[in-house]
């Protein structure tokens, strides 16, 4: 991990810091609906991968299956691969409850515990039988998370005591005090004031250097002003139902500015959405 | 007015220039209006409806209050029933007893209802079982308690061969079960989904997600609904009647009959003697207590605390 911002600019073909997760998702059910077909989405270390489209593209179905969160949709079918450091997830001895522990999550929704502060910031390190010094992991999380200021001086308060651009800030803080590998973000922006958008953003950034992070956003602005890389997902309709698959994906410049399917122009250009 | 302000009122005002002014609208309060008479008319009526559905609790402790409260003392809380013709006495037992047989009737439905109401709020709430146990456990709140007694009495008594705080603990968690049960489960039920998925996401294993966020997140409402339960176990006579019988002494082994406070109110109350039916109101009036205490609790418990 040997991060330095300047190099991880995007689009540069020499910034290619290796492939965390490699997603060949070649048909994704959910019961007889076929949500998702033949996407191939390769997530790179240490780069934030936007994931953009429009609604019933199937990129948060992307997103969810690349943590087997989907698994918990009992009508659920996954046909494909995602390897993660060379393993596949999806391989039938992988517990998908381990999966999780390594590849976290930040909801669309703030959904802090009803618990206080610090006990949702050390929710996973006790949950993973944590030995050390908790308060100071708690402490490095929410510094971590950009939100240790605001709330050092009342961490035995509820977390749903917060405002929504805090309480995200704070699933943020949960979600890395166990210092996960990847951290999958569905829409982290999507229930927050412009202000506390930007602040989530920064924290991304900042958040890439440690992380790998895989980011869901229905706001092509987010897409271009945090994302490396851009994967464009598209709706087919031709089959009378609407099923989501890749587009394009490249770097977010590229992507954005001279993209090489016409469907992706259109899409970014705001012709259609 | 600035610049901008001009501009947008030159904007509206053309389109308003050629219409003949606006009426001045009326909007002062009309009190005599049909609307607003009906609109208070309504309200009285449920003030009205509000203070007549009061009415019975605070008669009945009023009434207990000057009928029971001038009784109340240590030596009616400690002593032994009188007999028939015996001045003083109390029945210290019968508080004894119902404690007793409702902790042993919580000790059995509370862990039962709570699993129960896991099954029926997470593990499979749509199944065939789950719809079953659920319409089950709502005609069971709704089961004459006699048939409780009754019951317990056939299964229990006839087999032990006497009646014992056992057998009425027993009867008294019939009762009680539903209510845990349908309590838990409306409380775990309304644990948001998004909090669920936040701890699989973690790396939570079912059980995990149910006992660590779960059963916290809902443990103010399923303790409201056993508190519920205990206070309306306490009162129940007609279980214990068939079950625990009654005694005039303290208790000392589980397995002989049991005094409690509801049956001794109902055998003192028909009773010729002054004595007996002064104590009757006392212990009326201690069993309307032990009921409050438990629904104050609950309110205590019950208040979320993040």
């Amino acid at each position: 991990m040997n991060a330095n911002p300047e190099m991880m600019a995007a689009g540069t073909a020499s910034s290619r810091n290796g492939i965390v997760m490699d997603c060949q998702l070649e048909k994704v059910f959910y019961g007889d609906f076929l949500a998702v077909r033949d996407s191939q989405v390769p997530i790179e270390k240490n780069k934030i991968t936007g994931f953009i489209g429009p609604s019933g593209c199937g990129k948060s179905t992307v997103l969810r299956s690349l943590n087997r969160m989907n698994d918990l949709i009992p009508i659920f079918r996954f046909e494909g691969k995602v390897s993660y450091h060379g393993q596949d997830i999806y391989d039938k001895k992988v517990d998908p409850v381990v999966v999780r522990r390594y590849i976290g999550m930040v909801f669309q929704q703030p959904n802090p515990f009803a618990m206080s502060i610090y006990d949702n910031v050390a929710f996973g390190l006790r949950l993973n039988g944590f030995k050390g010094n908790l308060d100071e992991r708690v402490e490095k999380a929410l510094h971590g998370a950009a939100i240790w200021n605001e709330v050092k001086d009342k961490l035995k308060n509820s977390g749903l005591s917060l405002s929504g651009g805090q309480q995200q800030r704070l699933c943020i803080a949960r979600a890395i005090a166990t210092e996960p590998d990847v951290l999958l973000m569905d829409e982290p922006c999507s229930a927050l004031d412009p202000i506390a958008t930007r602040r989530v953003e920064e924290l991304m950034i900042e958040l890439k250097e440690k992380y790998t992070i895989a980011l869901v956003t229905h706001n092509m602005q987010q897409a271009i002003r945090v994302a490396d890389t851009t994967a464009f997902f598209g709706v087919d309709i031709s089959q009378g139902s609407r099923t989501g698959y890749l587009v394009e994906m490249g770097p977010t410049k590229k992507i954005f500015e001279e993209p090489e399917q016409q469907l992706t122009r259109q899409y970014v250009r705001g012709e259609f959405s | 007015m600035n610049a901008s302000e001009q501009a947008i009122e030159s904007m509206i005002m053309p389109d308003l220039a050629g219409q003949a002014p606006m009426p001045r609208p009326k909007l002062h309060r009309a009190p005599l209006e049909a609307r607003a008479l009906k609109s208070g008319f309504l309200t009285a009526l449920t003030w009205i409806g509000a203070i007549l559905a009061s009415v019975p609790l605070f008669s009945v402790i009023y009434m207990l209050l000057i009928e029971g409260g001038s009784r109340l003392n240590w030596e009616t809380l400690t002593a032994l029933p009188p007999s028939a013709f015996d001045l003083g006495g109390g029945f210290g037992n019968a508080i004894v007893g119902t404690v007793v047989m409702v902790g042993i009737a919580t000790l059995i439905s509370v862990p039962l209802g709570i699993l129960a109401a896991v099954y029926l709020a997470i593990l499979d709430p749509d199944g065939r079982l789950a719809h079953t146990v659920r319409f089950l456990a709502k005609v069971l709140t709704g089961f004459p308690s006699i048939l409780a007694g009754v019951f317990v009495y056939a299964v229990m008594v006839v087999a032990m061969k006497t009646y014992s705080a056992l057998a009425g603990g027993v009867a008294l968690a019939v009762l009680m079960l539903p209510t845990v049960v349908l309590a838990a489960e409306q409380a775990m039920a309304m644990v948001p989904k998004k909090m669920k998925d936040a701890a699989f996401g973690m790396g939570c294993t079912r059980t995990q997600v149910i006992l660590k966020v779960v059963l916290p997140t809902g443990a103010s409402g399923i303790l409201t609904g056993v508190m519920l339960a205990i206070a309306g176990a306490a009162g129940n006579s007609a279980p214990l009647l068939f079950t625990a019988l009654f005694s005039d002494y303290y208790l000392r082994s589980l397995t002989e009959p049991t005094a409690s406070l509801a049956i001794l109110i109902f055998n003192f109350s028909g009773m010729p003697y002054e004595n007996q039916i002064q104590l009757a109101w006392a212990a009326s009036l201690v069993l309307v207590l032990i009921v409050l205490v438990f629904n104050i609790l609950a309110r205590i418990i019950g208040r979320q605390k993040y």
